[in-house]
């Protein structure tokens, strides 16, 4: 067989882009090659607003200046000022003073706020306790997160639109009023859930399970929550999976099981990637279920930040919490933006 | 590639009544549901043989080929390999390996990794997995892409590379499922050689599944016709073509005219039939299982007819006369088609071996169509 053939039937979409692609297509390329392939999109997006077909993209782009990157700034510039007795709480960073003679613009950078966050002990330890909390949520949900997407994915065709209608059903009830309903379930005293066990008599009256307002609320709390997020990629990857390839698995002498590790599993990896990554980024900065549910005990860094930002009135030091949590998860985020542009280039 | 042998032996074990048959297919029937997919099939398949199950959609050649593999077990009868029956043996401890037709690479593996995968799983040491896996790229030409992904490989590679990973657990047999329809037709063409070859090498018994009739005729030993979950004939290329038992099998692989008639004459070695339709007497030179006066079919091949602006000599018998209709010229053959008195339109394949002058015949000539005594064939069903 000649190698003329192999390059003739082999798709030439990739060659096109490369040769005859616009400017833009090319400096996008250059740029997914550097080191600053993360920047790419960015870069390329705000270039091409000023070509004809970038105007439509313009719209999204102009979404997120507006309700992300300049809200981001405010926060940022909040993080570098003082706490003021004043309406807002803190102090400007630029000043200018007008001594009659000359004017006077005085920038001041207040980095007390992040060394506050770095040195004192409470601020890295929620920080950790969240990222703890986080991973363990995320590795819960993806143990239960995997055979429900599996069951889906292997369903029959007719009822897996129910089965993900049911995934999704939650999704219309606010998410506060979930949680409430999980408060009503799990109470101590006249909850449904020890009502219905001390009532078929597993446990007695007189010792009712406590799990509200311990670390296990909140883990259920946040599980159900949360769960969703790492079902629907998985499904979505799981559903698209060419069952011929366990067949293939099968008919080269691979049992079922193994080939559920072989196979099924490392083709998942990329729904289990996403999954993951929509599980823990947010929970890392919850605030809602371990404030309602755990009790006083368990610190996390989204209570410590209210805890500044309402009580304390210290709104540059609540910034500052936030800024550093941000940067904290640019860096899985960052992590999960270069997989999903490997697996583009790969062609999945 | 293969050496001319100087004296080749015929291979037809189908013929040697002493030749034990290597799969035996015996009285399987496949339903799902109402739907019967295979109809008490009896096969046997013989030892090296390059055997193919040709139909069309939903005749049920796939599923016979997934039962083979034990993907689907059959609802009654059983399926023996090499003397052992395979009915209950789950697909991973059959000695058989398939080829899927979407080829069914395994997309996070290398080239190496996906043909080593049947030896892994084997527990076939790793110097002896990774000297057989050498060995498959270059049967099938891959040394140079061993390290590669699926995906960046071109059809033709990947057909390949599934061929490879189906051989190199020397099965008892290969099963393929529709192997080359992915390919674009020249590819297709030149493909079926090497697998011809590649059958010659490695001695394994193929069985193929394909709608691709010429495919089937290039690259089998015999083949299998299909209908409706049953077999409607067994035989090699050359005899399903020359001589096929049915109108069904007749028209399924290439292009005939069918003639209706009744006999006039049965003798052992010729039969006489009297066609209206044809309007003509057919003299056949071999003899039939109908008894005289029974409706038949004879059924002439076009590239068999021979067209004439002039009466053949003896215009009595196998001639019909008509009208040219159409002319289709494909370069190698110019297709005629020549509308009979009545209507019936009839198919003409001349080879042009000469230039174009010297053909003379055009639309609306009066033609006259003969072909020889041994070239119809009576059909009785």
């Amino acid at each position: 067989m000649s190698m003329d053939r192999d390059a003739a039937d082999r798709p030439t979409a990739a060659l096109i882009t490369h040769e005859d692609g616009s400017f833009l297509e090319k400096l996008e390329m250059r740029l997914r090659r550097g080191r600053f392939a993360f920047l790419a999109p960015a870069i390329v997006g705000t270039l091409s607003l000023f070509t004809g077909r970038g105007a439509v993209i313009a719209l999204p782009y102009g979404f997120l200046l507006a309700f992300f990157l300049i809200p981001f700034l405010i926060v940022l510039k909040i993080s570098f000022s003082e706490t003021a007795l004043s309406i807002p709480p803190y102090t400007e960073l630029i000043e200018v003073v007008d001594d009659g003679f000359e004017y006077f613009v005085n920038i001041k950078l207040n980095l007390s706020n992040y060394w506050t966050i770095l040195s004192e002990d409470t601020y890295v330890r929620a920080y950790l306790n969240s990222a703890k909390i986080a991973a363990i949520s995320t590795a819960l949900c993806l143990l239960i997160g995997f055979p429900m997407a599996y069951a889906m994915a292997r369903a029959d065709e007719t009822i897996r639109p129910t089965l993900l209608m049911l995934v999704i059903l939650p999704f219309w009830t606010s998410f506060l009023i979930r949680v409430y309903a999980w408060i009503v379930i799990l109470k101590t005293e006249g909850g449904l859930l020890n009502t219905f066990l001390i009532s078929i008599g597993v446990i007695s009256a007189d010792d009712p399970l406590r799990i509200l307002n311990t670390e296990w609320a909140m883990y259920i709390g946040i599980v159900y929550s949360y769960l969703p997020f790492m079902v629907l990629p998985l499904y979505a990857n799981l559903e698209r999976m060419d069952m011929t390839l366990l067949e293939a698995a099968a008919d080269l002498g691979c049992r079922p099981i193994k080939a559920f590790w072989v196979v099924t599993v490392p083709l998942a990896i990329p729904g289990i990637i996403a999954g993951c990554f929509l599980v823990f980024i947010p929970a890392v900065g919850e605030y809602v279920i371990p404030e309602l549910m755990s009790g006083d005990n368990v610190r996390v860094i989204g209570r410590k930040l209210f805890t500044d930002f309402a009580s304390e009135r210290n709104w540059p030091l609540a910034a500052a919490v936030s800024v550093v949590l941000l940067m904290i998860l640019v860096i899985p985020i960052m992590l999960f933006q270069r997989q999903q542009a490997r697996l583009q280039e790969a062609g999945r | 590639m293969n050496t001319a042998s100087a004296a080749r032996v015929p291979f037809e074990p189908w013929n040697d009544p002493k030749a034990k048959p290597y799969i035996r297919i015996v009285n399987v029937t496949k339903t799902f549901g109402d739907f019967v997919a295979v109809d008490n099939m009896n096969l046997d398949i013989y030892q090296r043989e390059f055997f193919s199950l040709l139909g069309p959609s939903g005749c049920g050649k796939t599923t016979l080929l997934r039962m083979l593999a034990g993907f689907e077990r059959p609802t009654s009868g059983r399926i023996e390999l090499d003397g052992v029956d395979m009915s209950t043996v789950p697909p991973y401890e059959r000695p058989v390996n398939m080829m899927f037709q979407s080829y069914a690479l395994f997309p996070h593996m290398t080239v190496e990794e996906n043909i080593a995968f049947g030896l892994r799983q084997d527990g076939v040491p790793k110097e002896e997995r990774n000297r057989r896996v050498e060995e498959m790229l270059t049967l099938v030409q891959l040394t140079k892409f061993g390290k590669r992904k699926p995906h960046q490989l071109s059809g033709g590679q990947r057909q390949r590379v599934a061929l490879a990973r189906s051989l190199v657990k020397k099965p008892k047999m290969l099963l393929l499922d529709e192997p080359l329809g992915a390919l674009d037709k020249k590819l297709r063409e030149q493909t079926q050689f090497e697998l011809m070859n590649i059958q010659e090498q490695v001695g394994i018994t193929f069985v193929i599944v394909t709608h691709d009739q010429e495919e089937a005729m290039t690259v089998s030993s015999r083949i299998a016709v299909m209908n409706h979950g049953r077999i409607a004939q067994v035989a090699t290329p050359t005899e399903i073509y020359e001589y096929p038992n049915s109108r069904y099998v007749a028209e399924f692989i290439g292009d005939v005219n069918v003639f209706e008639g009744r006999l006039s004459d049965v003798a052992p070695d010729h039969v006489v039939i009297t066609s209206a339709e044809a309007g003509t007497q057919v003299y056949v030179d071999r003899g039939t299982s109908a008894a005289l006066g029974a409706t038949v079919w004879v059924a002439v091949r076009p590239e068999k007819l021979d067209v004439s602006l002039t009466a053949p000599e003896q215009p009595d018998f196998n001639c019909v006369k008509g009208t040219v209709w159409d002319i289709g010229y494909l370069g190698n053959l110019t297709i005629y088609h020549v509308r009979l008195a009545d209507g019936k339109k009839v198919t003409a394949a001349v080879a042009n071996r000469t230039r174009l002058r010297d053909r003379p015949i055009t639309w609306n000539d009066e033609v006259y169509l003969s072909w020889a005594a041994d070239s119809a064939v009576v059909l009785v069903s």
